[in-house]
């Protein structure tokens, strides 16, 4: 916990506090402000336990954007798990899953009503599961970005190797490039940095992102998690805006290396191909999407029990996409806290503990 | 949406929603008034001339046995940390067993074992029960209910209505420990730490601090929910609120390796032998004190105060920025990444 702690030292976030002040000041001085978007669902929630934007000057605003992969899973996938469950298939999830609002209802209340839907902490627990109940079929839950895909997809080559019959995955994979790409392209979204996520680049590599920042001139900086990762990166970005400069800079460098994780990426390319992908709130982004390769298919569990992953219909009022792309703020939607709380949630941001609403609700209400 | 027809498991979590139930469906049968309004931990009553506290806590934990303790250790001091935050001294129990067909013997006799050693160590007495065993299936190995009879000490009087700005809330020792260990042990996470629980019983804390009845305001063993759900329940439609140091609250060290790995906030999480007391700042130096002279308290430390911030519970974070501690909603989900 000394490593940890080391990266929210109080001195060192007052210290780096000012530097920002001070950059912000210059800004502001140009009638400038920053907008800078958090990509990734940790980023939001690490923002909001440490209460940075509450520190920051005012005219530093953070934009969360779209990436807690629990957030962006269309309402149909939620619903063909529900319907699975409902078959008496096993269905094995991370936890976050369980209270998202599919077009109706969650798998929370699928357990309730008698489903078999387990916690997973680990994809593995999901093969044990299966190996434990050769007569059952068992549904793994295949959400998440580069971060959270490899160790999903290790489900199958542990099938493989094994020659277990019984376990599939329901995928809908997300990537964060081609999502940036939708965002720097889209008229409405209007930011002047991006806060890179820290996992997904450890995966992918720094240079993953190079071609995007020449193509949209955009300040961008891989940050880490820890608060002092996030005033560091924001620092960065202030820098870069200060001194009208548009570069890719890694602060994570003691994670993320330029070509990311090799055996990790050589796996989701050996499995998997890139697909189109329905993101809740924003739609179809081509290419932003990961499905198993033909030779796999047996394992894909929307082919072997024929469900449908996309299309769904969720509450027309909920305001997630507008939110998901940085265009209003959660208490600008009129469900916020009224309709839809974290118990009750109506739109997907309000669900994982990583979505901009429910962090919103739960730290600055 | 907010039509649940069926139990969730959050119904269980200590949260909104485990509130949610008990408001709708108990307390408007059974707390409207008398003894249960306002739900306090343990029931005043008067009988002849002397003042009781009742209490009673059921126990589903699994798995049965886990570091630091097992079901039994933690009906006796579930009850007997009831009935002592309700400013009473514990001194009989009862004890009813629901056991499921199949459970070993050699395991309900370890947990019978160390019901007696935790009760003797006490000071209180097993002093009427009963036994059912139900068919494979029916129960998840065993479930133990306890309820508790204390005789109130003198002079406490203790109640949200007596919290005042700038009282000073004290904790007695580190926070999330038992919780932690419990998923720690269930999903067998297996972080090579010794994380232990921290199931233990407050009554010598209450008798310690007792020295200074009227300085204390108020008393409760953060259990499901942890110190979030206590001190968001207190502060619910007050005139004051609660502000906390995140640097001064403590934490375990192993308990904090396991909550990060989840991403759970240990503020959330239980304790089963900690308690929090609110007392008036003139003599919160000697009732910490105290504690620290006990070995149960030797963690103890004071993590905030009571401010006129209405309704809230503020943190001030280790890097200095503030947010609102909410109350947890129900279940505690581990977070996909």
């Amino acid at each position: 916990m000394k490593y940890i702690d080391g990266f929210r030292n109080h001195m060192a976030a007052k210290a780096i506090t000012e530097d920002i002040h001070d950059l912000a000041a210059k800004l502001s001085g140009d009638n400038r402000e920053a907008r800078i978007m958090e990509v990734c669902g940790s980023h939001t929630m690490s923002i909001a336990r440490y209460g940075i934007r509450q520190i920051l000057p005012d005219n530093v605003r953070l934009i969360s954007g779209p990436g807690c992969p629990v957030c962006v899973t269309d309402a149909a996938y939620i619903d063909a798990a529900i319907e699975l469950a409902e078959k008496g298939i096993h269905i094995a999830t991370f936890g976050d899953m369980l209270k998202v609002p599919g077009s109706r209802r969650t798998l929370a209340d699928a357990r309730g009503a008698g489903g078999n839907v387990h916690i997973c902490y680990s994809p593995l627990d999901a093969v044990k599961l299966a190996k434990d109940n050769p007569e059952e079929e068992i549904v793994f839950l295949g959400i998440g970005f580069e971060t959270t895909v490899p160790p999903v997809i290790s489900i199958i080559k542990k099938a493989l190797a094994e020659n277990l019959k019984n376990i599939s995955v329901l995928t809908a994979f997300k990537l964060v490039p081609p999502a940036l790409e939708a965002l720097a392209e889209d008229k409405d979204v209007a930011v002047n940095g991006f806060l890179l996520p820290a996992h997904v680049s450890a995966i992918i590599g720094a240079e993953a992102y190079r071609g995007f920042v020449e193509k949209h001139k955009i300040s961008s900086v891989i940050a880490g998690f820890e608060p002092l990762d996030i005033l560091l990166g924001i620092k960065g970005l202030l820098d870069q805006l200060v001194g009208n400069r548009v570069e890719l800079v890694n602060q994570y460098a003691r994670v993320v290396k330029s070509g990311g994780n090799r055996i990790a990426l050589s796996l989701i390319r050996e499995i998997l191909e890139p697909a189109d992908a329905s993101w809740r709130g924003i739609g179809t982004i081509p290419g932003s999407g990961l499905k198993l390769r033909e030779e796999f298919s047996k394992y894909d569990a929307a082919k072997k029990f024929k469900v449908s992953t996309e299309g769904g219909t969720p509450d027309k009022r909920c305001r997630c996409g507008e939110v998901l792309r940085g265009m209003i703020f959660p208490d600008e939607c009129p469900l916020f806290n009224t309709e839809c709380t974290p118990l009750f949630p109506v739109g997907p941001c309000m669900v994982s503990s990583e979505g901009s609403c429910a962090a919103y609700y739960k730290y600055s209400r | 949406m907010s039509d649940v027809e069926r139990i969730l498991l959050g119904h269980g979590g200590g949260g909104k929603l485990s509130r949610n139930l008990i408001d709708k469906e108990i307390v408007t049968r059974f707390a409207t008034e008398g003894p249960l309004a306002g739900l306090p931990d343990g029931a005043s009553l008067q009988v002849g001339s002397e003042q009781l506290v009742f209490s009673t806590d059921s126990f589903v934990v699994s798995p049965l046995e886990f570091p630091g303790g097992d079901i039994g250790k933690l009906a006796v001091h579930g009850t007997v940390n009831d009935v002592s935050v309700s400013g009473a001294v514990p001194k009989w129990l009862s004890l009813a067993l629901i056991i499921e067909e199949g459970l070993e013997i050699s395991l309900l006799q370890r947990i019978l074992d160390s019901i007696k050693e935790a009760a003797d160590e006490i000071g209180v007495q097993v002093v009427t029960g009963d036994t059912k065993v139900v068919a494979r299936g029916q129960c998840d190995k065993l479930f133990v209910n306890t309820a508790g009879i204390g005789r109130k000490i003198e002079n406490i009087n203790t109640g949200i209505h007596r919290i005042q700005q700038g009282d000073v809330i004290i904790t007695s020792g580190t926070l999330g420990d038992h919780g932690m260990a419990i998923m720690a042990a269930r999903e067998q996470l297996t972080l090579n730490n010794d994380l232990k629980s921290d199931t233990g019983s407050v009554h010598r804390l209450v008798q310690a601090a007792a020295k200074w009845p009227e300085s204390i305001k108020f008393m409760r063993d953060p259990t499901r929910g942890g110190i979030a759900a206590v001190l968001g329940e207190i502060v619910e439609d007050q005139p004051f609120g609660i502000e906390l140091k995140e640097e001064k609250i403590p934490y375990n060290p192993d308990a904090r390796a396991v909550a990060e790995v989840l991403g759970i906030d240990l503020m959330h999480v239980a304790c089963e032998g900690r308690m929090l007391l609110i007392a008036a700042p003139e003599e919160a130096a000697n009732i910490l004190e105290a504690w620290k002279a006990l070995p149960e308290g030797k963690g103890a430390a004071i993590i905030g105060e009571v401010t006129g911030d209405s309704g809230r519970v503020i943190l001030e974070t280790q890097i200095g920025g503030r947010r609102m501690v909410d109350i947890p909603q129900g279940e505690l989900l581990p977070r996909i990444c």
